[in-house]
């Protein structure tokens, strides 16, 4: 099947010195996927980003064509052609092959990305596993009780916030999503809500909370299972809990009683669960405690996702391999361990011996070891911009930007897919382009003639 | 004796923009490469603005960085925050805990003064 979105979605050129206006243009640079942006497009440079947040306006008034070869070949300027050969070199001649990164591409990307990994017996692996891993591997365990973000805009009479920081990393999430909207079953908006916020600092977040609870650092898990006692009428030791979580008992309970009596609550949930002491223990409890209060009354959990579409490499993954990040094919079938097949320890332990980023900077954002691990070792790095990452990659490809440049689908944060409508079109391939041709080579080398 | 801290690296709007801008560019590396301290705990330990800093992790590993106030209330004394990118990742270890997510928030460092800053 020859499935080619960003080609359906492609940006119509540019006239020199005329104004281009795009209705309803996706911003992909966070997981809200805000998709109702009017761009105005001049001489191919966005010159206004209407509705866009801080960041959003940022991503849209900064972006130019970057003026680099598309494709470098250790260091050098090469030709797409002979970078494509050399990525599928290295891909095939790789005993441990990695492939990690795609959240900052198309769903139709990631698709070919899986493919080349199946052909290669690879490890495929997404940022997720450094962001809401944890997360994944909750769900799995607990399960999700989940809704979509235009149920919580219209439902959402308690919102929680628990170890995230919207105002600064999802600045649209309030008025759009959860706190201001007017909603079906709440006409006077965020008047009809009570938002609460849990965190170990008080973030630029906390002026839109009514209540802010600071608790101690690392005690996300006592905290939240203070809490799954109350719902469930364990009588607790007040002493020990303020010792335990730094606040004060009748605030937990005070707290407890707001739960229980909500028509609707919400807990959106952020990396300060899942990056610190605890990690998936954290996330199970904060998913635990949500099916606990469906006792009581309707209440639902949701992660605040970062980037555009790490909520669709979760997907694509998921209905490629059955399961959503640290995927190896080694055996010729998909097999998940994270803390395994992670990349953070795909690296850090030596184990991969070549591999592919896709969209991502494990150069600047992974532990000592396994970037001194991934400098050793032969690998392609596909991105918009230079990077760490793409300056020590063996082959690097500067690709197009995916929303701005090129179509295709995006997954917010809530699992609802949205297309994407890009302003105008780049010199650069994209990378569903640029993986199609290293996939075409894969299968070359291998041998490949069915499929 | 070194005090030990608690490290707390996130997200901060100029972080964010500055990725858009481009990771070499002044706004994001000024925005990954400033420590927040507690007003209290630069105070107590008599730092400045702009006072140059080692941060040291639990197996050694060790960053240089330049620290500014925190906003008052933001950051409660004995935590510190820094932008995630580069400076935040050399601290972290190798090791997930079977996880696949390195301990990313939440560790626990010493601090130490190197050099203080030229007024």
């Amino acid at each position: 099947m020859t499935y080619a979105a960003t080609q359906v979605y492609a940006p119509t050129p540019s006239v020199p010195g005329e104004l281009k206006v795009i209705q309803d243009a996706t911003c992909t640079f966070c997981g809200c996927v805000c998709d109702d942006i009017e761009l105005t497009v001049k001489d191919d440079h966005i010159i206004e980003a209407k509705r866009a947040c801080v960041l959003g306006k940022a991503w849209f008034l900064n972006h130019s064509i970057e003026d680099r070869p598309s494709c470098m070949v250790d260091g050098k300027p090469a030709t797409l052609e002979q970078g494509y050969d050399r990525a599928a070199e290295i891909l095939t001649h790789g005993k441990y092959p990695i492939v990690y990164g795609l959240s900052d591409s198309p769903c139709e990307a990631q698709r070919v990305a899986v493919s080349i990994v199946d052909w290669i017996k690879g490890t495929i692996d997404t940022t997720t596993s450094v962001c809401h891993g944890p997360s994944g591997m909750a769900f799995q365990g607990v399960g999700e009780v989940t809704c979509s973000l235009g149920e919580v805009a219209n439902r959402g009479d308690l919102i929680m916030f628990w170890g995230s920081n919207p105002a600064e990393s999802h600045p649209r999430h309030f008025t759009k999503y959860s706190l201001m909207p007017k909603g079906m079953f709440l006409p006077n908006g965020r008047k009809d809500r009570t938002c609460v916020l849990v965190d170990v600092r008080k973030t630029k977040s906390a002026k839109a909370a009514d209540i802010f609870i600071q608790i101690k650092p690392k005690r996300d898990f006592e905290a939240l299972w203070t809490l799954r006692a109350l719902a469930k009428g364990i009588e607790l030791d007040p002493d020990l809990v303020q010792r335990e979580t730094g606040v004060e008992f009748s605030v937990w309970t005070d707290l407890m009683d707001r739960m229980k009596a909500c028509k609707f609550g919400v807990i959106f949930f952020g990396m300060g669960l899942t990056m610190t002491r605890g990690k998936h223990a954290n996330s199970e409890a904060i998913l635990a405690l949500t099916r606990d209060m469906n006792e009581h009354t309707r209440f639902v959990a949701k992660p605040n996702r970062g980037h555009g579409n790490v909520t669709g490499a979760d997907n694509v993954v998921s209905w490629r391999t059955g399961y959503p990040f640290g995927v190896n094919h080694s055996r010729g079938y998909p097999r998940f361990n994270p803390g395994e097949y992670t990349t953070s320890d795909t690296l850090a332990n030596r184990e991969a011996d070549c591999g592919m980023t896709i969209a991502c900077d494990p150069m600047a954002n992974f532990s000592q070891p396994a970037r001194e691990h991934l400098a050793s070792i032969p690998f392609i790095a596909l991105d918009t911009k230079e990077t760490p990452t793409t300056r020590v990659a063996a082959v690097a490809f500067t690709v197009a930007t995916y929303g701005i440049n090129t179509g295709g689908t995006v997954y917010r944060m809530d699992d609802v897919p949205i297309p994407l409508r890009p302003a105008f079109p780049s010199p650069h391939p994209s990378d569903y382009d640029v993986l199609t041709e290293i996939e075409k080579r894969v299968k070359k080398i291998l041998g490949v003639t069915h499929v | 004796m070194l005090e030990t801290f608690i490290l707390i690296p996130g997200r901060t709007t100029d972080q964010g923009c500055g990725v858009s801008e481009g990771k070499f560019k002044a706004k994001y590396q000024t925005a990954v490469n400033s420590l927040q301290v507690a007003p209290g705990d630069m105070e107590r330990l008599g730092l400045s603005e702009g006072d140059r800093v080692r941060l040291t992790g639990e197996e050694g590993q060790s960053v240089e960085v330049c620290i500014t106030a925190a906003k008052k209330e933001e950051l409660p004394e004995g935590l510190l925050f820094i932008a995630y990118g580069d400076i935040s990742s050399q601290l972290m270890t190798g090791d997930t805990h079977g996880s696949g997510m390195p301990t990313s928030k939440g560790m626990e460092v010493t601090m130490e003064l190197l050099q203080k800053a030229t007024s």
